[in-house]
């Protein structure tokens, strides 16, 4: 039977990478739909540029959730020990990265691509340990 | 179409792998300097502010947001993730070589495995092609 701790700090780690994968996946989102920043560059220049990306409601959704994200991290910061919550976090939010990648955006993520993430993600949990 | 980078397309990648490994490592310096923040010292925040490290640092991390996004409006999440991992590596590198700190053997497997990822998708192509979308979303966007 789990306890109550565990299940609050593994919400908590669920809930702060959840709110990652949505930042990116929205960044992302905003992003593809503007195109290529250079091309919006060389024609509006660097300021159109600038109104471009933060003009776009996808892109401030997806800031909107990564700044979230930053003071959920700080409170599962504050419940669970970071040698736990940091490799955690960081490796559910490559593997969740991925898969709504794929459903959400439409990538098409190939065997390559699926290896890389798991490679990712098992590499940053031994790299922070 | 296989989408093939520019060598300026190159150089936004590499900006990323090095801006947030060197802007955290910048940012963790200045904060030991600058010492523990809590709930009843709010105010050292603003301390930290003119310390010379939490700036750079800054700066870094601003430079990485911008090359990251760049790189979004180019390229896959998932061809863009391995990169951004990669700053995992410089940091365990630059602790190794500069600081001189001891890497365990399983952050010497970490390492290999997020460079061996690196390469996974580096011989793929950098964006899936959506003739369809790309349409609507030029019509859209007129």
């Amino acid at each position: 039977m789990l306890s109550q701790q565990t299940i609050q700090i593994w919400s908590s780690i669920l809930f702060v990478s959840a709110l990652a994968v949505a930042g990116e996946v929205l960044i992302a989102a905003g992003m593809k739909q503007l195109g290529d920043l250079d091309n919006i560059r060389a024609q509006s220049g660097l300021l159109g540029a600038i109104r471009a990306v933060l003009t776009n409601a996808r892109f401030v959704m997806g800031a909107l959730c990564m700044a979230l994200n930053f003071f959920a991290m700080l409170f599962a910061l504050s419940i669970a020990d970071l040698s736990l919550a940091a490799p955690a976090i960081a490796s559910l939010t490559y593997i969740g990265n991925a898969i709504a990648a794929k459903v959400f955006l439409r990538e098409k993520v190939d065997h390559r691509r699926w290896l890389a993430t798991g490679f990712v993600a098992v590499g940053v949990a031994l790299l922070a340990r | 179409m296989k989408h093939t980078l520019k060598p300026s397309q190159y150089a936004v990648l590499i900006a990323i792998m090095l801006t947030a490994s060197v802007g955290d490592s910048l940012l963790s310096r200045g904060m030991e300097q600058v010492g523990h923040v809590d709930l009843h010292h709010l105010g050292l925040l603003w301390h930290a502010l003119f310390n010379p490290f939490v700036d750079a640092g800054i700066v870094l991390l601003i430079g990485f947001f911008a090359c990251y996004t760049t790189a979004l409006s180019w390229a896959d999440l998932t061809f863009l993730m391995p990169a951004t991992a990669f700053g995992y590596v410089v940091i365990a590198l630059l602790g190794r070589f500069w600081l001189h700190e001891q890497l365990s053997p399983s952050r010497w497997a970490g390492i290999a495995l997020i460079v061996c990822a690196v390469g996974f998708v580096a011989g793929g192509p950098s964006r899936t092609e959506h003739p369809q979308l790309d349409q609507m979303d030029a019509g859209a966007g007129l």
